[in-house]
């Protein structure tokens, strides 16, 4: 099977669910004409015409309010806030609309929308085009959160996500559009909420999301060399978060090391720690963090080099923790 | 005097409607005495004064065209056809209420009656209502936003105004202007001319209207709502109105010129619709009837709501739909 680009995969993703689904429509800044602004959707206006494919103001506002509104009433949208910094403006109606539907109209209808935006430091963007918003959703009852690691992974669970009646917030990291890997089995759908093991390993576990998984993985390799077998579980979804498979996980390796793209005040590996205490303090004989710092995304190289949490920074946090020749 | 220009037939959703609007009224009255008496939990923010609008815009709708209602919304959903026991049921936060007594008094949603929701943020319903309208556009449908003169002034508005008329959206947009957003006159934080005025930049018909004149509403509305169904994009109506409480249950209005409440009260809709269908040709009997069917609605529907259950904290909430 040929090799399949990431942002082929999430085109693909989309182009097959609005194959499959008429209610499936698509729209945001620069998504359609021009193709989005990491190339990720050129080919769908052109596919699937103006109706269902097309372009929107700079509105995030509007576009988060009307894509709730379109799906409460019979359409399934999937649109682009074009980075998750913009998120910030789209809050209201993902928050205390979308989130909120399902439950407080006593189940009388669902919201099924997906939300997708481009995330991550590394890119030299600086601080505003930069952050992973999943933190910011996370304490929001009703929401998904999904943060896929590969193209394969982005393929089925964006498939996952549109099929999903839930509202979706869909993080595709900027630094893993261009990345190429395995194609996943024809309509595979990933459906969301399940963690998975991206590497065995007996000694540590390593918990992370996203670009995470790349890096913990090479990670893991380095110190496979150095005598330790990381095990490393891709969490997929931040919400619902699948603490059993991390559980199993540690069972095995007593060790846990949750690596967050993302300050550890507030984040999402502070809430998975703090999760495997309570329910198995017992298989722990270990378990922190590697996060960034806790100041804003910088923007030169030198200062945002430093701040990311890459996989020679894992490796030299597993050295020091542990010292050498731990296994 | 107005011109008597209705046929008979032509009248008697008027009538009907004027049955709508006393509900709404007697509604929001049993609401402000079941609160006082801690019934109705946290605050709620009462409609009365303001009938004619929900009334007179879903009469010029379809049963299943959208309307997306606000945190003042009692009469949003019953104008669209919610029951009133679930209403009050949803007010007394029981179990056989309209959201299981699950959204209270700001956040009502009937999927069926086409309510897409009330919302507890001001503006939520117009970006609500232009969504919507991207589903009733294939559906052959319109769309309906409900929201106050405070709205106009939130990003919603401007966005979704915009937005709707690039894509030429079936969609109505309502101001009820009852002239304070919560305690603060609308002149005082609201720039230039009228509301109406700020749809011409975006090219959206609009028009000021007397929200207290059933019948202005409604010739509006159709009008309007015909231009939506056939293509034509979106409308804003800039009803003016005048609530006849505070913003919410903590506010006596005492920020209100009293001549300002005393004008405007008597222009209570309720007299005027009532009014104009005696000048319309209906009989005094016919519309005394309608008011006595309508107390005993509302007196049955509080008397069942205030019998049934609180919902069972023991049975267990899903967060997401399967």
């Amino acid at each position: 099977m040929s090799p399949l680009e990431f942002r082929v995969a999430i085109r693909d993703a989309i182009a097959e669910e609005m194959e499959r689904d008429e209610s499936v429509v698509f729209f945001g800044e620069d998504v359609a004409v021009p193709g989005g602004v990491f190339m990720a959707t050129p080919g769908l206006y052109e596919r699937f015409g103006e109706a269902r494919v097309f372009d929107t103001p700079i509105s995030e506002l509007a576009l988060s309010g009307a894509a709730y509104g379109a799906a409460v009433t019979g359409l399934r949208p999937v649109f682009e806030i074009m980075f998750g910094d913009f998120m910030a403006l789209a809050m209201d109606s993902l928050v205390n609309q979308a989130a909120k539907y399902w439950y407080i109209s006593n189940e009388q209808g669902s919201v099924p929308l997906v939300v997708r935006s481009a995330v991550g430091p590394g890119g030299r963007f600086g601080a505003i085009h930069s952050q992973n918003h999943g933190t910011w959703f996370q304490g929001i009852p009703g929401l998904k959160i999904a943060f896929p690691s590969s193209p394969a992974e982005a393929k089925g669970l964006l498939k996952g996500a549109i099929r999903d009646p839930n509202p979706v917030i869909f993080l595709e990291h900027k630094r893993l559009y261009s990345v190429k890997g395995e194609a996943p089995p024809d309509g595979e759908v990933i459906p969301l909420g399940r963690a998975r093991v991206a590497r065995t390993g007996g000694d540590l576990t390593i918990v992370t999301v996203g670009k995470g998984v790349p890096d913990a993985l090479t990670a893991a390799e380095q110190l496979a060399a150095e005598g330790l077998e990381a095990e490393v579980v891709d969490l997929r979804t931040l919400r619902p978060l699948d603490l059993a498979t991390v559980l199993d996980s540690v069972a095995k390796t007593n060790r846990l090391l949750a690596v967050e793209e993302g300050p550890r005040t507030g984040g999402w590996a502070a809430g998975v720690l703090g999760a495997v205490a309570e329910e198995a303090l017992h298989d722990l004989d270990d378990a922190w963090i590697v996060a960034t710092g806790e100041t804003p995304v910088p923007y030169s190289p030198s200062l945002e080099d430093a701040f990311l949490p890459d996989a020679g920074a894992i490796v030299e946090a597993v050295r020091s923790r542990l010292g050498a020749g731990v296994a | 005097m107005h011109e008597l220009t209705l046929a008979p037939e032509a009248v008697r959703p008027f009538l009907e409607s004027y049955g709508r609007m006393l509900l709404i009224r007697l509604f929001e009255q049993e609401m402000h005495r079941l609160f006082l008496k801690g019934e109705v939990h946290g605050t709620t923010h009462l409609a009365a004064g303001q009938e004619a609008i929900p009334v007179g815009v879903c009469q010029a709708l379809r049963p299943d065209d959208y309307v997306a209602g606000t945190y003042r919304g009692h009469g949003h959903a019953l104008a669209k056809g919610t029951d009133p026991e679930g209403m009050v049921a949803e007010m007394l936060g029981r179990a056989t209420g309209t959201c299981g007594g699950r959204s209270g008094s700001m956040n009502v949603i009937d999927r069926e009656r086409g309510l897409v929701g009330c919302y507890g943020i001001v503006g939520g319903s117009i970006a609500a209502a232009t969504g919507a309208a991207m589903s009733a556009k294939r559906q052959g449908r319109v769309a309906v936003a409900f929201f106050g003169d405070g709205a106009t002034n939130q990003a919603y508005f401007f966005e979704c105004l915009n937005f709707a008329k690039v894509l030429d959206l079936p969609v109505v947009f309502v101001c009820e202007n009852n002239w304070y957003g919560e305690f603060t006159p609308m002149r005082k934080v609201t720039a230039g001319a009228d509301i109406a005025a700020r749809a011409q930049p975006f090219g959206i018909p609009s028009r000021v209207v007397d929200g207290n004149d059933l019948f202005a509403v409604v010739g509006a509305a159709r009008e309007a709502v015909e231009r939506a169904r056939s293509g034509g994009g979106p409308t804003l109506l800039e009803c003016q109105t005048y609530r006849h409480y505070g913003h919410s249950k903590s506010d006596p209005a005492k920020y209100r010129p009293p001549e300002e409440v005393e004008r405007w009260k008597a222009r209570d809709p309720l007299p005027i619709a009532r009014g104009r269908l005696l000048d319309e040709g209906i009989e005094e009997d016919a519309i005394a009837a309608v008011e006595e069917a309508t107390r005993r609605q509302l007196d049955e529907a509080v008397e069942a709501a205030l019998a049934a259950p609180y919902p069972d904290p023991r049975v267990e909430a899903t967060e997401f739909a399967p």
